[in-house]
């Protein structure tokens, strides 16, 4: 059980290639906290700067009030757990959990008892003989956070860990997780590019994008108040509308709708951003609708999405299941303000 | 689906030749014919050729009649007196020279695995023993191991290593045998690095950062990984370098050719010796084919020591 601080963390791999860019990131005790962005923004650097896999730069990384940018990855007390499992190919599944205490000098007795324990938790208690070439790709995920979960490390740093299972197996895999942290109560860093496992396992999400750190937030306040146009529409899915507008005082005007902001922004070219979940299906207000021309249709069971336009601008927006709409027709929404988005054209920030 | 339509359109030679492309046994027979052709002629007929010499009393120039075992039993009954001595000389040559190429091989891939400046240009340079054409490198050596003109004495002496005028190599039986060994330890090695290297580059570096994450020192990662890993590279290439060397010719051959009285003899000298100068050419089948449920033997072992530990 420890806390992680990035202080001011860069990591340059040649004078033009900064992979993470003055990182500054305080992760507390027992948290699980999610590093979220694109492939190349960053957060595996940053995991694996933590691990000592990586030289760091600048700045400086703490566990707990230690600085560790010079220790060596062994004496750090940290596991990790990788995308491709790293499962060494000639050992069995116990030798492989073992690994670790053996390489610390644990006696045999300890070992057995705690990779028995573990491989209880994990369901693994009858393929600790095996190979890892004879198991499935759960079943080497298993075995892979298991490696971790044994060692008892005051930190678990996990590097994608589900991007290998089928969709199914990923949604399983990510509860297990989930309760897996509950259990042990330690700290968790867990790098991601996928939005739905920040959005679902993180106590706190970072969001990354080359090599900056845009946000770090609950999701909740993620998805609620992002800062920027970035994080509003790396987050969520379907993503957020952005619709860009010329704002006069009060008044907004995108080629198909205008509407009264709440306040002045002070800015005179906005992009709107809404999310698809955040229309209305009863129009009230008569200042804040849009005639969608409904272009393309899906129909997922649960939810009904519409692809149109509005004026010369394209919209998703989610819609009841049961209302029948077709493709050409023009479906009046109403727009939710409460959960209405306004950024800098130029700087993209958020406005509210 | 393509050939069938392309067969409607092709002239008529075209499209018989389709029709053998396309049935996959007459064609697997086909393409397997020119190798076990040459297999057949290069490899099967001299063997064949090879057992029968040995059970005749043939000479150079002279095809001789079948005599049944007399030629093993003369080399059995160690009639020449040498015949053991090559046994031994050839287990010997080979054990040793083994175990320094495979240590030597291997510390040296360790180090070219490691990033250095003009890492390729020394990589590409490591092979050159095995590109220079033997006889001229063995010629080489033979100058170096000369007893009056010695580059190797020349630099001992001055160094003050040893005293004027330094170790008769080839004269003397026990230094012409670490010679020949120290020359084939020189060929053989690259070849032995040249294969762990690539076997190490196949290695996934994730198991080594797992590994480092899980607490081993560089030795565990050496010990732990990387040697488990090089196993099936190190199987073929021990079981190859050991039969290559076993009946290894031309280094002994150049350097010694036996001498200093039959002290260096190896089977393949002898046999040669017995076969060609000797011009008792069955004896040296005979001699030669001895090789043959030896080598089987230490192929046998070599699988065994390392056969998968499961």
């Amino acid at each position: 059980m420890a806390s992680v601080t990035y202080e001011h963390v860069t990591k340059k791999f040649s004078t033009d290639t900064t992979a993470v860019d003055d990182l500054s990131l305080e992760i507390r005790d027992t948290e699980f906290m999610v590093l979220v962005g694109p492939s190349g923004c960053g957060k595996s650097t940053a995991l694996r700067m933590l691990a000592g896999l990586e030289d760091i730069t600048a700045g400086e990384i703490k566990i707990d009030d230690q600085v560790v940018n010079e220790m060596p990855p062994r004496d750090r007390d940290v596991a990790m757990v990788f995308q491709s499992y790293a499962l060494y190919p000639h050992m069995s599944v116990f030798d492989n959990m073992g690994f670790g205490l053996k390489m610390r000098g644990s006696t045999r007795s300890e070992i057995t008892s705690r990779v028995k324990e573990a491989g209880r938790i994990l369901r693994l208690d009858q393929l600790l003989a095996r190979k890892p070439r004879q198991l499935s790709g759960g079943q080497r995920q298993r075995v892979a956070v298991g490696r971790a979960i044994v060692r008892q490390p005051r930190v678990f740093l996990l590097d994608e860990p589900l991007s290998n299972l089928d969709a199914m197996l990923r949604v399983q895999t990510r509860i297990e997780l989930q309760k897996m942290h509950q259990r042990l109560g330690t700290t968790f860093i867990y790098v991601t590019h996928d939005q739905v496992e920040a959005m679902t396992m993180g106590d706190r999400i970072a969001v990354m994008k080359d090599g900056v750190l845009q946000q770090v937030a609950p999701p909740r306040e993620i998805y609620d108040q992002p800062v920027n146009m970035y994080v509003a529409g790396f987050i969520g899915s379907p993503r957020m509308n952005f619709l860009p507008v010329t704002i006069s005082d009060h008044k907004a005007k995108a080629s198909g709708l205008e509407l009264n902001l709440p306040k002045a922004p002070g800015v005179e070219h906005g992009v709107l951003g809404i999310r698809p979940e955040h229309f209305l299906p009863n129009v009230s207000d008569a200042d804040a609708a849009i005639d969608l021309k409904v272009e393309v249709l899906e129909v997922l069971g649960s939810d009904q999405y519409l692809y149109g336009k509005v004026g010369s601008d394209d919209l998703i927006v989610r819609v009841d299941p049961q209302l029948k709409v077709d493709i050409g027709d023009r479906v009046r929404l109403g727009l939710d303000m409460q959960r209405l988005h306004l950024f800098d054209a130029g700087t993209e920030k958020a406005l509210f | 689906m393509g050939t069938a339509v392309r067969a409607k359109t092709a002239p008529a030679w075209h499209r018989r030749r389709v029709r053998i492309y396309d049935r996959e046994a007459p064609l697997g027979y086909l393409l397997l014919a020119p190798t076990l052709v040459v297999l057949g002629i290069f490899l099967l007929y001299p063997f064949l050729f090879g057992i029968w010499l040995s059970v005749t009393d043939s000479e150079l120039g002279n095809l001789g009649s079948f005599i049944g075992l007399d030629n093993f039993r003369f080399e059995w009954r160690n009639t020449d007196g040498v015949f053991y001595t090559a046994v031994v000389n050839t287990f010997l040559y080979t054990g040793i020279t083994t175990v320094f190429k495979l240590s030597l091989g291997l510390i040296m891939a360790l180090l070219l695995n490691q990033a250095f400046p003009f890492r390729r240009f020394v990589r590409a340079a490591l092979l050159l023993p095995y590109i220079i054409p033997t006889v001229l490198s063995y010629e080489a050596w033979r100058w170096m191991f000369d007893p009056t003109f010695s580059v190797i004495n020349w630099l001992l002496v001055n160094t003050h290593l040893a005293p004027y005028p330094g170790p008769n190599w080839l004269g003397v039986p026990f230094n012409a045998m670490a010679a020949l060994m120290i020359v084939n330890v020189w060929r053989g090695t690259p070849f032995y690095a040249i294969a762990f290297l690539a076997g190490m580059q196949v290695i996934p570096v994730d198991l080594y950062e797992a590994a480092r994450v899980d607490g081993a020192t560089r030795w565990q990662q050496f010990t732990n990984i990387t040697v488990p890993m090089l196993r099936p590279v190190l199987l073929v290439v021990l079981l190859l370098s050991t039969i290559l060397t076993f009946a290894d010719f031309q280094g002994p051959f150049v350097l010694t050719n036996g001498a200093p009285y039959n002290s260096t003899q190896l089977l393949s000298i002898w046999a040669y010796q017995w076969g060609i100068p000797g011009g008792a050419i069955s004896l040296g089948a005979a001699i030669s084919l001895v090789l043959f449920p030896l080598l089987t033997l230490v192929v046998a072992g070599v699988l065994f020591l390392l056969r998968r530990p499961e």
